[in-house]
């Protein structure tokens, strides 16, 4: 392993890349030692049993979680406690949560337009625009002027994903985006993600649905016990994995 | 089944009744006692203020003149109305509200003349007959006082005008329209102008030292002004106070723990008696202005801690989400975080105003005549010195209509911002069947 290496890689080849991360809660050690380098315009699906660390992998990707040891660099920025570099990346970084997040004081159209007008510094208008652009191809235009609240839970995970999009990042994140869906409005929530990786996003899913993966995704990451154990494309993956962990959880989830 | 079918036919009111106040002996027993007693309350209570009161009028019996009496009658029969109208719930919200206002204006108007006869006629020989109720001819004789304290008298005006601006600017802000940036301009302006008229010493108006302020005026002024700066400062010491920064934290919790800790009459007494000993001499800060620094420090560390509760009732995936859209620390708590958090707390938020409005009467304590104080000093007229219940009366009416309508205002606030965001099972399912279809095509 030689991180220095790695880095040397082309910059502008490589949108994501952890060298040596490692990560502890407490004693805890939730991440160990986690290389990883995902290309622009890469599909990366990470799956894993509950607890593997992967939700926190994806999460000091855009430093909602510190990590403590390793480097983090993520479109050419190194992840540093630099409040600048940390602002400029998560302008560039997309992030879909489980549970929505939305804000539910604001309508639809002011939760899309929120981040592009301050962050930004956009004109109303051309925010505005903007959101309904991206509503469109969420596919619920209508809902501009209401609030979070009023609308079904797949809905409300399209509108989440549409307020990323309306920053125009250059990756998205989804951290396990339709767990927290009722099972008939998981398909409305993964078409709109399968679009989005069609067209060419660079994209990092912590996911169960395997058949997301097999669809889109350029690499398969799983991980477990905070390490990743196997990466392979789909289609190795899912016929022919190197592991016995990875046979075994694929075992549980592939009936 | 047959006396089933004759409580079917009785009307709804009667078998309300029979079910809810007379559905066995001893329930019906407690009723007619509970209903004795309230009619004899309410009785007596009347009898008091309103029918052997003492309006000054005048009248052999110091009662209110037979030919007067319908204008009591009347505005008795509105107010029942009203209460009526509240209670059966023919009209709510606006409207109800507007009903209210049209009865009081009404009662206001029939009233008029016989309470301008109070003044005028103003005499406590009338409250000596034995049988006399409430002297409210009292309140004739001392309101301006009260109201106005030792502001001079034939200045009263420039406070009464600059109490109609104040309670107008509070009113105004009260209203959503008004909840622009510019409404701290129109406060500061608004604050200049009433200081220039209590203050005067220019077009004719006399100069009036601080040390003459007193009444209503001087009351509003110090819970107002004291709460307006005491918000801001509330929101700084909460977000300080749950900082990653160990000094700012430090600091925000040295603060409030040392205030929350000490009473409001000590904070007054450091502010009125301890600051000058430290001044250079020569250096004098108004009396009115340490005491209003006081209550704003004392406020600011009451509504910091509600405030700190809404920040920590947040759930954590609006920071995150806040955080991963790219906001600063401020857009962040400016946009999603303060607005959510302050609205979750609007409850305990109005207590603590309300608690900061009574609590500006401790300022007695440093001799400032506030409307308590005011009153108090007016019940020591040896000629009215028994009707002293009347003018208290008085003040604790004054004090309720601010306190209540501040209650009543929050609990509009909270509904009406509630709107549109949380919506009953009703209403769920009228959405859910809307979106169904494109939701489920998509």
């Amino acid at each position: 392993m030689s991180p220095e290496h790695e880095a040397s890689a082309p910059e502008h080849e490589i949108a994501i890349q952890l060298l040596g991360v490692n990560k502890w809660f407490g004693a805890f050690h939730v991440l160990r030692d986690i290389n990883l380098s995902i290309a622009r315009k890469e599909r990366v699906v990470v799956c894993g049993p509950s607890g593997s660390g992967k939700s926190t992998m994806i999460r000091c990707i855009n430093r909602l979680e510190e990590h403590q040891q390793g480097r983090i660099i993520v479109d050419g920025i190194e992840l540093t406690n630099d409040l600048k570099n940390i602002e400029a990346i998560r302008r560039e970084v997309g992030m879909v949560f489980q549970s929505f997040n939305l804000f539910p004081h604001l309508t639809v159209l002011e939760n899309l337009t929120l981040a592009p007008r301050w962050v930004r510094k956009m004109p109303r208008k051309q925010a505005e625009e903007i959101a309904r652009h991206f509503l469109e191809r969420v596919r619920i235009p209508e809902q501009a002027d209401k609030y979070p609240g009023q609308l079904s839970g797949g809905q409300q995970q399209r509108v989440a994903i549409a307020r990323a999009l309306c920053m125009q990042p250059k990756i998205m994140l989804f951290d396990e985006p339709t767990s927290a869906l009722d099972p008939e409005m998981v398909k409305e929530v993964l078409d709109t993600m399968v679009e989005l990786a069609e067209e060419g996003m660079t994209m990092v899913c912590v996911t169960h649905e395997m058949g997301f993966a097999r669809q889109v995704a350029d690499m398969v990451v799983f991980m477990a016990d905070g390490e990743i154990v196997e990466m392979a494309p789909p289609e190795v993956f899912f016929t022919n994995p190197k592991e016995q962990r990875t046979r075994t959880f694929l075992s549980q989830i592939l009936h | 089944m047959a006396s089933q079918g004759n409580q079917q036919q009785l009307p709804s009111g009667i078998l309300w009744l029979r079910e809810n106040l007379f559905p066995n002996w001893w329930n019906a027993l407690l009723t007619v006692v509970v209903v004795w007693l309230l009619v004899e309350l309410v009785w007596s209570l009347a009898d008091w203020v309103i029918l052997h009161a003492v309006w000054g009028a005048v009248d052999p019996e110091g009662l209110v003149p037979y030919d007067e009496q319908w204008r009591l009658l009347l505005s008795a029969a509105v107010v029942v109305g009203l209460v009526i109208v509240t209670m059966v719930r023919l009209a709510r919200g606006s409207a109800l509200a507007a009903v209210w206002a049209v009865g009081a204006v009404f009662i206001a108007v029939i009233m008029w003349d016989m309470v301008a006869s109070i003044e005028t006629n103003a005499s406590p020989e009338a409250c000596r007959a034995p049988e006399a109720g409430a002297c409210w001819a009292v309140i004739g004789d001392k309101y301006r006082f009260i109201l106005f304290g030792r502001y001079p008298f034939d200045e009263q005006w420039r406070p009464l005008l600059a109490m109609v601006i104040f309670i107008g600017l509070i009113v105004f802000s009260c209203l959503k329209l008004a909840w622009k940036p510019w409404l701290a301009l129109v406060w500061a302006g608004g604050l200049v102008v009433c200081a220039g008229l209590m203050y005067g010493g220019f077009w004719g108006m006399r100069f009036v030292n601080t040390e003459l302020w007193g009444g209503l005026p001087l009351t509003l002024i110090l819970s107002v002004v004291s709460c307006v700066l005491a918000f801001p400062l509330a929101i700084a010491l909460a977000l300080g106070r749950r900082s990653d920064m160990p000094i700012v934290r430090a600091i925000c919790v040295g603060f409030i723990e040392l205030i929350r800790g000490v009473p409001l009459i000590t904070v007054l007494f450091m502010a009125s008696v301890m600051l000058p000993l430290f001044l250079p001499s020569g250096v004098t800060i108004d009396k009115v202005l340490r005491a209003l620094v006081g209550i704003t420090l004392f406020a600011a560390a009451y509504l910091a801690e509600v405030v700190r509760g809404g920040l920590q009732a947040m759930p954590r995936g609006q920071y995150e989400a806040a955080d991963a859209l790219g906001l600063t620390y401020w857009q962040k708590m400016a946009t999603v975080i303060l607005p959510q958090a302050l609205r979750s707390v609007i409850p305990p938020l109005v207590n603590s105003f309300i608690s900061t409005f009574k609590d500006t009467s401790l300022v007695v304590i440093i001799s400032l005549t506030d409307l308590l104080l005011a009153a108090k000093v007016s019940t020591a007229d040896p000629l009215w010195r028994p009707y002293f219940v009347e003018i208290y009366v008085f003040v604790a009416v004054i004090y309720f209509i601010f306190c209540f309508s501040m209650s009543r205002y929050s609990q509009w606030l909270e509904r009406d911002l509630a709107r549109g965001q949380r919506r009953d099972a009703r209403q769920k399912v009228a959405v859910m069947a809307r979106s169904g279809p494109e939701g489920g095509g998509a």
